[in-house]
C-alpha cells in the first residue's frame, strides 16, 4: 500500500469521526441546553425529507419533473402506500416492484 | 440481544438499497486507480459513502493534495454534527465505549432508522448498535463485491434498486406528517433540499434543509406554546 493514500483514507477517517464524535464531545462539556429538544424535535422529519426528495426530483442530477422520471413516478405510488398502509415492509415491497416495472415497460 | 436483532430486522430494507451503492464504490476505486485492500480499507475506515466517492474522485482526477480531499471530507460529512446533537441526549447518558462505537457508527441511514425507532417505542442503544453495525458490514461487504467482480457488472446503479432506500424512508417519513407543524417542516426541507441540490456542491443541500426545517420548526411550537 503506498503511504501517500494511506494517509489520505487516515485523514478522512479522522476528521469523518470528528463530525460524528463532535456534538457529543463539546455537549458533555457544556451540558444539553434548555432550548435543545424544541428545535431538535423535528430533525428526524427534515433528514428524512432531504434524503428522500432530491433522490425523487432530480435523480440525474438536474430538476426532472417528466413522465420519463420513473423516481417521481415510483416515489408518488410510494408514499401514497406508505400513507395508506403504515406497512414499511410492504411500503418497500410495493415501491420497487413499481420502480422495476416503469423500467421494464419503458415508459 | 432481541433489541439487537430488531435494530438489524428494521434496517434491512435500507441496506438492499445501499448495496448497489457499495459496490459502485469499490467499482469507482478501481477506475480511480487504487488498489483493492485501499479501496476496502477506504470503506473500513472512513465508512461514509458521499464522502468516500468525492474523494475517489477527487483522487482520481489526479490534481488534489491531502489537505484539500481531507477538508473536502470534513465539509461532506458536517451534517453528522446535526444527527449527533438531535442523539446526544440518549448518547451522553452511555459509557465512553459505547459513544465511541455509536459515534464512528453513526450514518443518515442509520440516524433515519433509529430514530423513527425513538418516536414510537423510545431510545434504545443496543437497537443502535445493531442497526449502525449491520449498515457497517454490508457497506464493508459491497465495497469488497464492488473491488471482486466489479468489472463484470454494467452500472449497479441502473439496476432500480437503489429506489428501496427512499421507498423505505417514505415509509417512516409519511406517519410523522400527524399535524400542521410537521407537514410545514417537511415542506421548508423539500424545498430547500432540492433548491439546494441544484446550488450547493456536494451534501450541503442536507445541512441546508435541516437548518431551515428545524428553525421552522422551533418557530412555529413556540408560536404554538404561546397561543395556549
Amino acid at each position: 500500500m503506498r503511504s501517500e493514500i494511506l494517509l489520505i483514507i487516515l485523514g478522512m477517517a479522522a476528521v469523518t469521526f470528528l463530525t460524528r464524535f463532535g456534538a457529543v464531545a463539546l455537549l458533555k462539556q457544556t451540558g444539553l441546553p434548555t432550548w435543545f429538544e424544541r428545535w431538535f424535535k423535528h430533525l428526524p422529519t427534515a433528514v428524512l425529507t432531504a434524503l428522500i426528495v432530491p433522490g425523487l426530483i432530480l435523480p440525474q442530477g438536474w430538476i426532472d419533473l417528466s413522465l420519463h422520471n420513473h423516481y417521481l413516478l415510483a416515489g408518488i405510488l410510494t408514499a401514497i402506500a406508505a400513507y395508506l398502509g403504515r406497512n414499511a415492509m410492504l411500503t418497500m415491497g410495493l415501491g420497487l416492484i413499481s420502480i422495476l416495472s416503469l423500467r421494464w415497460l419503458g415508459i | 440481544m432481541d433489541e439487537y436483532r430488531q435494530g438489524v430486522r428494521d434496517s434491512l430494507p435500507v441496506m438492499l438499497g445501499v448495496v448497489p451503492f457499495g459496490i459502485t464504490c469499490g467499482i469507482m476505486g478501481l477506475s480511480a486507480g487504487l488498489t483493492p485492500v485501499e479501496t476496502v480499507l477506504m470503506s473500513l475506515l472512513v465508512f461514509a459513502g458521499a464522502a468516500q466517492f468525492i474523494g475517489i474522485t477527487m483522487l482520481g482526477a489526479g490534481l488534489s493534495g491531502w489537505g484539500l480531499i481531507v477538508f473536502t471530507t470534513l465539509l461532506i460529512n458536517l451534517r453528522h454534527l446535526l444527527m449527533g446533537m438531535s442523539l446526544a441526549p440518549y448518547l451522553l447518558k452511555l459509557p465512553l465505549a459505547r459513544q465511541l462505537l455509536l459515534t464512528f457508527s453513526l450514518t443518515d441511514e442509520a440516524y433515519a432508522v433509529i430514530m423513527s425507532r425513538t418516536d414510537r417505542e423510545g431510545y434504545n442503544a443496543n437497537y443502535q448498535m445493531g442497526s449502525s453495525w449491520a449498515f457497517y458490514i454490508i457497506w464493508a461487504a459491497s465495497t469488497t463485491v464492488g473491488v471482486l467482480v466489479g468489472s463484470y457488472i454494467p452500472d449497479p446503479l441502473a439496476w432500480g434498486l437503489d429506489f428501496a432506500m427512499p421507498a423505505t424512508f417514505l415509509a417512516m417519513l409519511m406517519p410523522r406528517l400527524t399535524n400542521y407543524v410537521s407537514i410545514a417542516v417537511c415542506s421548508v426541507a423539500a424545498i430547500v433540499a432540492v433548491v439546494g441540490a441544484v446550488y450547493l456542491p456536494g451534501k450541503w443541500y442536507i445541512i441546508a434543509a435541516c437548518l431551515a426545517a428545524s428553525i421552522t420548526g422551533g418557530l412555529l411550537e413556540k408560536e404554538d406554546k404561546h397561543a395556549f
